[in-house]
């Protein structure tokens, strides 16, 4: 039961036209998902990272239906819903539902939080009218909120509890799969803690899948079971998260694991300072995305994307750097390797320099 | 499940101690029994709590009784306010005629009484006729986008290029001269603006993301208009309406001053205001009483729309 794949991502695309003529006719295109297959398991939390623009929340809209996907297939226990007509759409959309990143925009302001959370109930026609009531209590309690606070409107919450409305409403239709768009990322260090450990719960207790969209790596450790790492509308990396945290095989994620910060300010460590900007999607570099500010690039990076393929046993990785069909000893060793030689003492107060920065690869431009 | 970065001890145990699943006691003044009321039972009780909204709510109201029994009974006016004596005219305020009389001799608080009917007839029904056609356009434009919106905005732009007294002079001309026709022209005129609010609202409210909870839901088009955009646009159409009333009782009367709006036994303020003018020097009163009755009543109008506007909004409402 627990490897079967409940969503099956198969080479989705997605572009935005960026300009266009004057009679209206696209001229250029943002590619915004590019290529991208992944599935995830009934009871998973698959999460899904990379920084701004790469294309992780559009994934999310696809999949919930928001958007329509320029090409490619979202296979849904063994459907494809990218095909369906908009009415059946829908009713399957019931079964996936979106947690929004910014809990001060996704909720209608005019609504009470428990008009807010019994519409889905309604909408649906899940339950008979009478029941509503009861079933709206039971929500607010499992995500955290006294049942007294229902008839409240929005702007009387903090952030915090505004995301556990945005929870229980996605609760109420009994959903098999969430999209968690970056659901903490708007809240407070300390609220995200306790954002994350409610979802956590919630998972364990009604038999949830998510697909968790975070921009950094240490949000989704916490609640992912297996992460799969973005870069310009690519994967780059799909691996169990012990896996990708132990060992990670693409520079990219190397350098976003590097980048994590560390509580303890007396911390020594490496870290990998990334030359450059993201190119643009609107023309993005024909090989490896990435390769732009690659660490590790060799020759073909330039030339030909790299296929995301299973280099260590269920760790995909997009790289060229790794050999096919090489040893996992020899490909551990390479990326220790690649990870050893570009990453630069800085942070944390040394003997010598008490305000230390992060110090800067040599010839880097950004300090 | 923990990890080192952000499960922090210390941070978590300063508010709640296990937030995750605890829900915080119901403190003492909150009680249970605060019930869920309707959208509209709520504005009407945050309404009550204006002062400002309910006097001109009573004030209006009282306008539409003045306007039903002088239509009704006209014989509790103290004069008939058509009747014209000659010999009586230009008399100051005075016991007998409380705000003078006019050029003909007619007592001008009969007629400011009786002007009551057409000015407000003209006000909300005009208003009506551009809200009902103007929100609806807007509403489709903003929603719809595209060729749609490009179409529907342009010919309201070609309206808006014109003078709308000129635009409504064409109308007369079109339609021919009467009070009925002159509330018809009015209202065509000033729909586009109604058009070009609602659809910019529209558009801002859409790109929200509670409209796109609302489809994720699985609501239709029908409920995320009526229950999700409109109620949030609502506010900047009250306003622009109860203004619109003003508005449309001034045009009423400029068109009555080119003498295409009432005719003129008719008693209508624009067209009282406008007589008078010709003999502001000697008879002041002839002009400042029906100007007064239109001054208050555009007044009671937008101090009662920001009322309403404020009644709607939750976050101003008063508990």
């Amino acid at each position: 039961m627990a490897s079967e794949n409940l969503i099956e991502v198969q080479h989705l695309t997605k572009s935005f036209v960026a300009e266009s003529n004057f009679f209206g006719k696209p001229t250029s295109f943002v590619q915004a998902v590019d290529d991208v297959s992944f599935s995830i398991r009934r009871g998973e939390a698959f999460g899904l990272v990379g920084e701004s623009g790469c294309g992780k929340s559009t994934i999310g809209k696809m999949l919930v239906g928001l958007l329509k996907p320029t090409s490619g297939k979202i296979i849904f226990e063994g459907k494809d819903i990218t095909a369906l007509p908009v009415k059946e759409r829908r009713r399957y959309c019931r079964d996936i539902q979106l947690i929004f990143q910014d809990p001060y925009a996704s909720l209608n302001p005019r609504m009470t939080i428990a008009q807010i959370v019994a519409e889905p109930i309604r909408t649906n026609n899940i339950l008979p009218a009478d029941k509503i009531d009861a079933r709206v209590d039971e929500l607010l309690e499992r995500v955290g909120l006294a049942s007294y606070m229902k008839n409240r409107y929005p702007h009387e919450f903090s952030g915090g509890q505004r995301q556990r409305v945005g929870i229980a409403r996605a609760l109420a239709v009994n959903p098999k799969l969430i999209v968690c768009d970056e659901p903490v990322s708007a809240l407070d260090v300390s609220i995200q803690a306790q954002v994350l450990n409610l979802l956590d719960d919630l998972k364990d207790q009604l038999g949830l899948t998510y697909l968790f969209i975070a921009h950094g790596l240490n949000v989704v450790k916490h609640i992912s079971d297996r992460v799969g790492v973005m870069y310009l509308g690519r994967l780059m990396e799909i691996a169990p998260k012990n896996s990708l945290y132990h060992e990670p095989l693409c520079p990219y994620t190397q350098a976003l694991l590097s980048a994590i910060p560390s509580p303890d300010p007396h911390l020594q460590r490496k870290r990998i300072i990334l030359e450059g900007d993201v190119p643009s999607p609107i023309d993005p570099p024909a090989g490896c995305r990435f390769a732009s500010r690659c660490f590790a690039k060799v020759g073909a990076c330039d030339v030909a994307a790299p296929e995301l393929r299973e280099i260590l046993p269920d760790h995909l990785c997009a790289c060229h750097r790794y050999e096919k069909n090489s040893g996992a000893a020899d490909v551990r060793k390479l990326a220790r390797d690649i990870q050893y030689d570009a990453a630069r003492p800085s942070y944390g107060r040394g003997a010598k320099d008490v305000n230390a920065d992060p110090v800067v690869a040599p010839g880097a431009k950004k300090a | 499940m923990t990890t080192e970065l952000i499960d922090d001890d210390v941070l978590l145990s300063e508010d709640e101690p296990n937030p995750s699943s605890v829900p915080p006691e119901a403190p003492d003044y909150e009680h249970a029994a605060q019930k869920p009321e309707s959208l509209w039972k709520d504005m009407w009780y945050s309404l009550t709590q204006s002062k400002t909204a309910m006097v001109s709510l009573v004030f209006i109201l009282l306008l539409v009784v003045i306007a039903i029994v002088t239509a009704v009974a006209p014989q509790v006016l103290p004069y008939n306010p058509y009747q014209q004596d000659l010999s009586q005219s230009f008399q100051p305020p005075s016991m007998q005629h409380w705000f003078g009389t006019d050029q003909q001799g007619r007592d001008i608080f009969s007629r400011v009484l009786v002007g009551t009917q057409i000015s407000l007839t003209v006000g909300l029904l005009s208003v009506a006729i551009s809200l009902a056609i103007g929100v609806t356009l807007g509403a489709v434009a903003g929603y719809k986008g595209g060729v749609v919106d490009t179409v529907i905005m342009r010919v309201m732009d070609m309206m808006l290029a014109i003078p709308s007294i000129l635009l409504a002079i064409a109308f007369m001309a079109a339609l021919g001269q009467g009070i009925d026709k002159a509330i018809v022209a009015i209202g065509l005129v000033s729909i586009p603006e109604y058009a070009r609010i609602v659809r910019s609202q529209i558009l801002s409210v859409k790109q929200s993301d509670y409209v796109a909870a609302a489809r994720v839901i699985g609501d239709n088009d029908f409920t995320i208009i009526f229950r999700h955009v409109l109620p949030n646009v609502l506010p900047s159409i009250i306003v622009r309406a109860t203004l619109g009333i003003s508005g449309a009782i001034l045009d009423a009367a400029a068109l009555g001053f080119l003498g295409l709006g009432v005719q003129p036994p008719a008693a209508e303020w624009g067209d009282m205001l406008g007589r008078g003018r010709n003999y502001i020097f000697q008879a002041p009163y002839a002009m400042i009483f029906p100007g007064l009755a239109i001054t208050v009543t555009v007044l009671a109008f937008n101090l009662l729309g920001d009322g309403v506007r404020d009644a709607l909004d939750p976050k101003a409402r008063k508990r």
